[in-house]
């Protein structure tokens, strides 16, 4: 190993506890690597090089006194979601304009806590409502991967969070924190051939995330590989007071789990997710991760999951209506920015006007048309309704499986020119991904293969709620028997 | 269902997001395309189906009514866009 980006997490976790490499020269790599790609990839909105090395100095001195916490010295990217004291947080919004934190985020303070440090603030689809990074105001991310027939298209990394994947592709960070309210982990990391998961809704704290979907939102991390994941998912979890849905209960050793194999377990194959005009690669895919896991002792298990092909349209009721919500605060009075007006009303109009971009707009306005007088039970209560269906489904299937395997997406990444005229064929990207947000689940994406033109694919392990472990255990075995080594063109 | 341009203008008042008239034609043409699409969702029979408001399984905590926070009011004008001594200003509201 010659390159020190060329460590995981947890192997770079070990060479600083053996001091055998330093925090400083590890963030410094880093750093290097963003000054030299972050021009093209545009993984990060804002880069904190001065608070990123002092806090590898405080690291290196820890370690030299052989304490430090579990991401001691650790180089992460936060999605600019996350409220950072001090540094500015944008939602890659206009509307927050300057918007410069005086708190920290529970999960961004919990990463702190344990000795990570912050190398910047990562791109996001605005209000992170998108799925291919596209709508951000301060410009589209690349996808670091290129097709093999095409070198020159650029493809986008997904989203919403496209930043995080795509800074761990090109190997601008070694772990991120994302959120995921449709598919915004597990879409980016499968397109970027990078390892994401949602874990079940309530493991970790809201408070300081800018809110999107409330009853959705939940955070998790992107990394490297799974263990990455899991390691970074122990230190951002756990019970909050400041968050009224976070959920009291202990978090469990996630990265023992990974290693636990999937000897005697029952995975469901959910024959609804076979949709119609599916590409045979991804099809194909998924034949192979249930053969793999066959392999490995699994039984499977036919299952179904009768009102999938209904989550889409319910989460663009349930998601807009949130959402219309949320953003009522956005108003030019407290925080952000501020158009003039001859008086309040126009005050805020104008300001949200200018200050939000053209999804989020929309998306506001659908939200505020299901939930006005006379739509109400027409749209929003009938989404609430088939919204408890669609958990019903996965309460009935967990009677026969204990985990379930799906692909992650119905594609590999697309154009950053292509899907942009049609809403419905970008929501389209979220169909396999958005049961588990309406259901509150975890649900993880695993690199598992590459399609024809050389582009990642990869498959999703869903889980009952709060058995995270059982989604690390079935996705390390689909990670070890993937063997997933490429790596992308673009990469420091 | 689907929405006219005078429907538009209705949302986007309560919405509080300033829309030019010349807009209003294609976010409307938007708007039904995506209504059109959600439309699917009354094929499901719901009768009798409680509707889902929350993402977790539990009810909410309680915690006791006392006061946890406050005397920040530097902290909350910081990231004001126009303030007035240790109030946010706005444009007059009333005559």
């Amino acid at each position: 190993m010659t390159r020190l980006t060329d460590f995981t997490l947890a192997q770079a976790r070990d060479a600083l506890k053996a001091r055998s490499i330093s925090a400083r020269e590890l963030t410094q790599a880093y750093l290097d690597g963003i000054a030299a790609l972050n021009p093209r990839i545009n993984a990060y909105i804002t880069v904190t090089p001065e608070l990123a090395l002092a806090q590898a100095d405080a690291s290196d001195a820890k370690l030299a006194a052989g304490q430090g916490g579990s991401l001691e010295g650790i180089p992460l990217g936060i999605k600019d979601l996350f409220c950072t004291e001090g540094v500015r947080t944008t939602a890659a919004s206009r509307i927050l304009g300057e918007f410069t934190p005086p708190y920290e985020s529970t999960v961004s303070g919990n990463l702190k806590r344990d000795g990570g440090i912050f190398l910047g603030k990562l791109n996001l689809d605005e209000f992170a409502m998108g799925s291919s990074n596209a709508t951000s105001a301060f410009g589209p991310v690349e996808n670091p991967w290129s097709r093999a027939n095409d070198p020159a298209k650029r493809l986008v990394p997904g989203g919403s969070s496209g930043g995080s994947a795509a800074a761990i592709a090109a190997r601008l960070a070694l772990g991120t924190t994302a959120t995921d309210t449709g598919g915004s982990i597990r879409q980016p990391a499968a397109f970027c051939g990078v390892a994401g998961i949602k874990p079940t809704y309530g493991r970790c704290s809201r408070f300081g995330v800018v809110a999107f979907a409330s009853s959705l939102d939940q955070a998790g991390p992107i990394a490297r590989d799974v263990t990455d994941c899991a390691l970074m998912l122990n230190s951002m979890a756990g019970f909050d007071p400041k968050d009224s849905t976070s959920v009291d209960i202990a978090v469990p050793d996630f990265a023992a789990a990974v290693a636990r194999g999937v000897k005697g377990l029952r995975i469901g194959i959910p024959r609804e997710f076979r949709m119609d005009g599916m590409p045979a690669e991804i099809e194909a895919l998924w034949q192979q991760g249930i053969a793999w896991l066959k392999a490995e002792g699994a039984s499977i298990v036919d299952i179904s999951l009768p009102h999938t092909k209904y989550a889409l349209p319910t989460y663009y009721i349930v998601a807009p209506a949130e959402a219309s919500s949320n953003l009522a605060r956005y108003d030019g009075v407290r925080f952000g920015a501020r158009e003039k007006g001859a008086d309040l009303v126009e005050l805020y109009e104008k300001t949200r006007a200018a200050g939000f971009g053209a999804e989020v707009r929309r998306r506001i306005m659908i939200g505020t048309y299901v939930l006005s007088a006379g739509y109400y039970d027409a749209y929003y209560l009938k989404a609430q309704q088939v919204r408890a269906l669609i958990k019903r489904d996965f309460d009935l299937a967990w009677e026969k499986c204990d985990a379930i395997l799906t692909p992650a997406t119905p594609s590999a990444a697309f154009g950053l020119d292509e899907k942009h005229d049609d809403p419905v064929a970008m929501y389209l990207n979220d169909v396999f991904t958005v049961t588990a947000n309406l259901a509150g689940i975890p649900g993880m994406a695993v690199p598992a293969g590459l399609d024809a033109n050389g582009l990642p694919l990869a498959l999703q392990v869903l889980g009952k709620p709060f058995d995270e472990e059982t989604v690390f255990a079935v996705s390390g075995a689909v990670e070890r028997a993937a063997g997933f080594k490429a790596t992308p063109q673009v990469m420091a | 269902m689907s929405v006219d341009t005078a429907a538009i203008r209705r949302i986007a008042k309560l919405a509080r997001i300033h829309v030019e008239e010349e807009a209003l034609p294609g976010l409307a043409a938007e708007f039904n395309g995506i209504l059109q699409w959600i439309e699917q969702l009354q094929q499901v029979d719901t009768s009798g189906v409680e509707p889902m408001a929350g993402g977790g399984a539990t009810a909410l905590r309680w915690r006791a009514d006392e006061v946890t926070d406050g005397a920040q009011a530097e902290r909350v004008l910081a990231n004001a866009p126009e303030r007035e001594g240790e109030y946010f200003s706005v444009p007059k509201v009333v005559e």
